[in-house]
C-alpha cells in the first residue's frame, strides 16, 4: 500500500493538498486538505453592509462576481430592497458571462492537460488533424492544413528553445493519455484558441460590470451602470456573446465530445451519490420559481425523484477541520467557533475546510447536480442536450454520476444557459422601449431599514452558494458563506463519512504513483476553488437557519 | 506590432520605442520568471490573463519562460515542486519573482502552506535569490484584503516580511497592461520603471484618478450623482458625493479603462474604491457615503 501526497494541486483556484492510498493500482482511501486560510466573514464584522459585495467577492477571483451576486442578493433581502426588473436582467446576463468564461477556461486551461498530451501533439499530421477537426466540428474556425501547421510549428519552436516553462515537468507520454496524436494537436490549437477567446469573452462582463475580474456595479436592488441602458452598449454585448456562444457551440462542445469519445472509460470513475442545487437564473420577476436552473435535492443518484430543498437542514461539521467548537456542528449556539491550527492528521484534523452536509449526508454541489436536478424535473433545453451527448457518445445515464459525467454536464448547462442569455437581452430591450431605465431601488440608503436578516442562494459555476447577512444599526453584525468548493472537497464530517471529493477517488486508477495524472482527473472535474471554501462561521448564527429562503 | 504600440504608449515611451519594444520581446533566452501565490483570490493571476498587448499566449510561449505559476503550470505535487526548484537552483539571482497575495504571519504562518511549507517560509526563502520581486495586486504590494481589520492571520506584505524593496502594482486586481508593462520596461531597459514613494511604477500610477477623470467637468461645475436610479447618474455626473475615491487615489484607470478599453468602474456609474491605495479596505471605507 502506497501513500501519495499531491501538493501542491495545480491549475485550481486556491491551495489544495491531495493525500490518497493505492493499492494494486487503485484508490482504496482519500483525503482532501485546504491550505490557506483568510478569514473573510470576521472582517465583515461591523461594517457598512453595502460593502459586503466588494469584500466577499474577492473571496475569489476566478469565479470572479459570483460572491459579489450573493452578498448584494442576501442585502436585497435583509433590507426587503426593491429589484428593479433591469437590475434582475443586468445581475443575470452578468452572472451568464461569468459562467460563459469560467467553464471555457475550466475545460482548456485547468482540465485539458490531465487528458490531453502536448508533446504527442508534436507526432501529429497537419493534414489528417485537418480532417479530424472538420469532422468533429464542421465550422470550426482554423481548422486548416496550414493552420495546424502553424500550431504545430510553434509548438515545435517552444519545445526546441528547452525553457518549457508552465508545462516543464507534465505527464507527458503518461499510458492514461489516450489520444491519438491528431486529436492532441487539435486540442493544444484550441487550447490557445481558448487563451485569447476568454479574454474577448471577459469583456462581456466589463460592459456592464466596469471590468473584470472583480466587477463593480452593483447596489442594492439592482446595479449602478445606468448609463449603458443604450442601443450601443447593449449591441456591443450582444456581439460579444454571439462570438462566446460560436466558440462554445463550434469548439467547446464538439471538442468535449471529441475527448470523451476516447474516455469512455471515466463514465465509471469518480462518481458520487447526493446532488445539491440551490437552483438560479431568474429568467423573470419571481424567484425561485422563474429559475432556468431549478432548485433540488437527489439521494442515491435517483435524479427522477427530485426533492426540494430545506436549508434549515444543513449543518457544517468541524470534527477534521482546524477549528474550535461543537464536532457536528448541529447545534452551533454552544460554543465560539474559532480557527486553531495544530498539525495535519488524517486520522485527525486536516483541513481548513469545514464539511457542510444536508440532512447529515455529503452532497455534490456543481454542474453534474445542477443539470441531474433539471433533467429529473424534465427542464426541456436540459433534457435535449444531456439526451443528445449521451446519445453521441453512446452512454447511459448511469455514466452521468462520473468523472467524464461532470465534464459533459459543465459543457451542456455552459450551452444551456448561455442561450437563455439571448433572451435576457430581449427582455431588457423590451424594457427600455417601455422607457423604463430603472437600474436599481430609489430610496436613498437613510430611508432604507436599519436592520434584518437575509440569505442570498445562488448556483454559480462550482455550485450552491449561500451568503447569509445580519444587520443591525446599518453595520453587519453577522456575515456567513456556504460555498460550492466546501461542499465539494470539504474533509470528513462528524461520522467520519467522506467529502464527495474524497468519495469519488475512491477506485480511482493510478498507473504510476509517482505520476498521478489520474488523480488529477477527478480532482479537476469539481473545478476546485478554493479560497472561497475556507472561511470561519460565527457560531453564534444559528439564527442563520431561521432566514427566510429567497 | 499593434500591442508593442499599446504598451509603448501606456508606458509613457515615445513612438520611437516601437520597434524597440518588440525586439525586446523577442530576446532568447526568455527571461525566467517564478510566480508564488501566497494568500490570495486568483483575480491577479486571471487579470493578467486578460492581457491583450500582447495576448497571454504571446507573452508565456515567445516572452517570458513562466516556469513555476500555480494556476496554469502542467504538473501538480512533486513534480510541480521540481519546476520551481529548478528554476531557482538553475536562474539565482536571474530570475524574476512575481508574488501575488499576502503572507500570513500569525500562528507561525500555519494560515497558508504550500507542499508543506509555511508561504512565509517559502517567500523567505526564494524572494533574496531573485534579481527582481515583483508583487501583483494589492495584497502582495501592501497586506491587501487578507490583512483588512482585524487582520485574522496577521497578514503582512511582501516587503515588509522580506525586507526586499519590491515593485509594487497594486490594484484589486491591477490592469493587466500595467503589469506586462513593467516586465517589457524591465526587458527593453534592463531595469525596472521609476517609481514613486509607494514602489509603484511611475508610468501606470504618476497621477490621481480625479485629474484623469472624464467626469472632472462635472465636478467642477458642481455636477453630482446623489442616487444611484437618477438623471443625473444616466447623464454621467460626478460620482463624488456617492464616496469616489478618484481624488485619492493614483492608478491609470480613466486612460487605459479595463479589458480592451471596455470601460472602468466610474463609467459603470459607481464610485472608485481606491484599490490600488495602501490599506484601502480600511483607510477608505465605508466605500459608500450615505445620503
Amino acid at each position: 500500500m502506497a501513500r501519495v501526497v499531491i501538493d501542491p494541486i495545480t491549475r485550481i483556484e486556491g491551495h489544495l493538498k491531495i493525500e490518497v492510498e493505492v493499492q494494486n493500482g487503485k484508490v482504496t482511501n482519500a483525503w482532501s486538505s485546504s491550505t490557506l486560510f483568510r478569514g473573510i466573514e470576521i472582517m465583515l464584522q461591523g461594517r457598512d453592509p453595502r460593502d459586503a459585495y466588494l469584500f466577499s467577492q474577492r473571496a475569489c477571483g476566478v469565479c470572479t462576481y459570483i460572491h459579489g451576486l450573493a452578498s448584494i442578493r442576501s442585502l436585497d433581502n435583509a433590507l426587503g430592497a426593491k429589484v428593479a426588473d433591469n437590475g434582475r436582467i443586468i445581475r443575470t446576463l452578468l452572472h451568464g458571462s461569468q459562467y460563459l468564461h469560467d467553464h471555457v477556461v475550466h475545460f482548456y486551461h485547468l482540465h485539458a492537460l490531465d487528458w490531453v498530451d502536448i508533446v504527442s501533439a508534436l507526432k501529429a499530421d497537419p493534414k489528417k488533424t485537418a480532417e479530424l477537426a472538420t469532422k468533429v466540428s464542421p465550422n470550426s474556425p482554423g481548422a486548416g492544413i496550414n493552420d495546424f501547421k502553424a500550431v504545430q510549428a510553434r509548438v515545435k519552436k517552444f519545445v526546441d528553445s528547452g525553457q518549457l516553462g508552465p508545462f516543464a515537468n507534465g505527464y507527458w507520454g503518461h499510458p492514461a493519455y489516450k489520444l491519438p496524436p491528431e486529436a492532441n494537436l487539435m486540442a493544444v490549437a484550441h487550447y490557445l484558441t481558448a487563451l485569447r477567446q476568454q479574454a474577448r469573452t471577459a469583456r462581456l462582463m466589463a460592459i456592464f460590470g466596469g471590468k473584470n475580474p472583480h466587477i463593480q456595479s452593483m447596489t442594492y436592488g439592482g446595479v449602478t451602470c445606468a448609463m449603458d441602458l443604450t442601443p450601443d452598449r447593449i449591441a456591443e454585448f450582444k456581439y460579444l456573446w454571439k462570438e462566446t456562444m460560436d466558440f462554445v457551440d463550434n469548439v467547446y462542445i464538439p471538442d468535449v465530445l471529441a475527448v470523451a469519445s476516447f474516455y469512455k472509460d471515466w463514465g465509471k470513475i469518480g462518481g458520487t451519490k447526493n446532488f445539491l442545487a440551490y437552483g438560479d437564473f431568474p429568467m423573470g420577476p419571481k424567484e425561485p420559481d422563474s429559475y432556468l436552473m431549478p432548485r433540488g435535492a437527489i439521494f442515491n443518484r435517483n435524479f427522477m425523484k427530485v426533492e426540494p430543498v430545506d436549508i434549515t437542514l444543513i449543518t457544517e461539521q468541524i470534527k477534521h477541520s482546524w477549528y474550535e467548537g461543537d464536532p457536528k456542528g448541529l447545534n452551533p449556539a454552544n460554543g465560539e467557533t474559532k480557527p486553531k491550527f495544530d498539525k495535519y492528521d488524517t486520522d485527525g484534523r486536516y483541513s481548513w475546510m469545514k464539511a457542510p452536509r444536508y440532512k447529515n449526508e455529503p452532497m455534490e454541489v456543481g454542474p453534474l447536480a445542477r443539470v441531474l436536478v433539471a433533467y429529473g424535473k424534465g427542464v426541456p433545453p436540459v433534457k435535449e442536450n444531456v439526451d443528445a451527448v449521451l446519445k453521441k457518445l453512446a452512454i447511459p445515464p448511469e455514466a452521468l454520476f462520473s468523472t467524464l459525467g461532470r465534464v459533459a454536464a459543465r459543457a451542456v448547462e455552459t450551452k444551456v444557459i448561455g442561450d437563455a442569455m439571448g433572451t435576457l437581452m430581449g427582455q431588457l430591450i423590451d424594457n427600455i422601449k417601455k422607457g423604463d431605465l430603472n437600474v436599481c431601488d430609489d430610496r436613498p440608503w437613510d430611508q432604507m431599514p436599519s436592520e434584518g436578516m437575509g440569505a442570498g442562494l445562488n448556483d454559480v459555476p462550482r455550485g450552491a452558494l449561500g451568503h447569509w447577512i445580519d444587520i443591525k444599526e446599518k453595520k453587519i453584525v453577522n456575515y456567513q458563506m456556504v460555498v460550492p468548493s466546501t461542499w465539494n472537497i470539504g474533509p470528513r464530517d462528524a461520522s467520519d463519512k467522506m467529502g464527495p471529493l474524497e468519495e469519488a477517488l475512491i477506485g480511482t486508477p493510478v498507473v504510476d504513483p509517482k505520476k498521478p495524472v489520474e488523480i488529477l482527473r477527478t480532482v479537476h472535474s469539481f473545478d476546485p476553488c478554493i479560497a472561497c471554501g475556507v472561511h470561519v462561521i460565527d457560531t453564534e448564527s444559528n439564527e442563520v437557519y431561521k432566514f427566510e429562503v429567497v | 506590432m499593434k500591442y508593442c504600440t499599446v504598451l509603448t504608449a501606456t508606458m509613457g515611451l515615445s513612438s520611437a520605442y516601437v520597434g524597440k519594444v518588440a525586439a525586446a520581446l523577442a530576446s532568447a533566452p526568455r527571461p525566467p520568471v517564478i510566480w508564488l501565490a501566497l494568500a490570495e483570490c486568483t483575480g491577479c493571476a486571471e487579470s493578467t490573463l486578460r492581457t491583450m498587448y500582447p495576448w497571454i499566449d504571446e507573452l508565456i510561449l515567445d516572452i517570458i519562460s513562466l516556469d513555476y505559476h500555480e494556476t496554469i503550470m502542467a504538473p501538480s505535487g512533486e513534480a510541480a515542486e521540481k519546476s520551481l526548484h529548478d528554476s531557482v537552483t538553475k536562474n539565482a539571482g536571474k530570475f524574476i519573482l512575481v508574488v501575488d497575495g499576502a503572507v500570513p504571519t500569525g500562528d507561525n504562518g500555519n494560515f497558508g502552506t504550500v507542499a508543506g511549507k509555511t508561504m512565509l517560509e517559502l517567500v523567505k526563502e526564494i524572494g533574496p535569490k531573485a534579481m527582481a520581486t515583483v508583487c501583483i495586486g494589492t495584497c502582495a504590494s501592501y497586506g491587501g484584503l487578507p490583512a483588512a481589520a482585524p487582520n485574522p492571520t496577521q497578514a503582512k506584505s511582501v516587503a515588509e516580511v522580506t525586507g526586499l524593496k519590491t515593485v509594487n502594482i497594486p490594484g484589486c486586481p491591477p490592469n493587466p497592461i500595467n503589469f506586462v508593462g513593467t516586465i517589457v520596461n524591465f526587458l527593453l531597459f534592463g531595469k525596472l520603471p521609476a517609481l514613486d514613494d509607494k514602489g509603484r511604477p511611475l508610468f501606470a500610477y504618476g497621477q490621481l484618478i480625479h485629474d484623469q477623470c472624464p467626469r472632472r467637468g462635472h465636478f467642477e461645475a458642481g455636477e453630482f450623482v446623489t442616487n444611484f436610479n437618477s438623471e443625473e447618474a444616466r447623464k454621467g455626473f460626478c460620482l463624488y458625493q456617492m464616496g469616489c475615491k478618484g481624488p485619492e487615489t493614483y492608478n491609470n484607470c480613466p486612460i487605459v479603462k479595463w479589458n480592451d478599453g471596455t470601460s472602468w468602474p466610474v463609467q459603470a456609474g459607481h464610485p472608485c474604491i481606491g484599490c490600488s491605495e495602501p490599506n484601502f479596505w480600511d483607510k477608505f471605507t465605508p466605500f459608500f457615503k450615505s445620503s
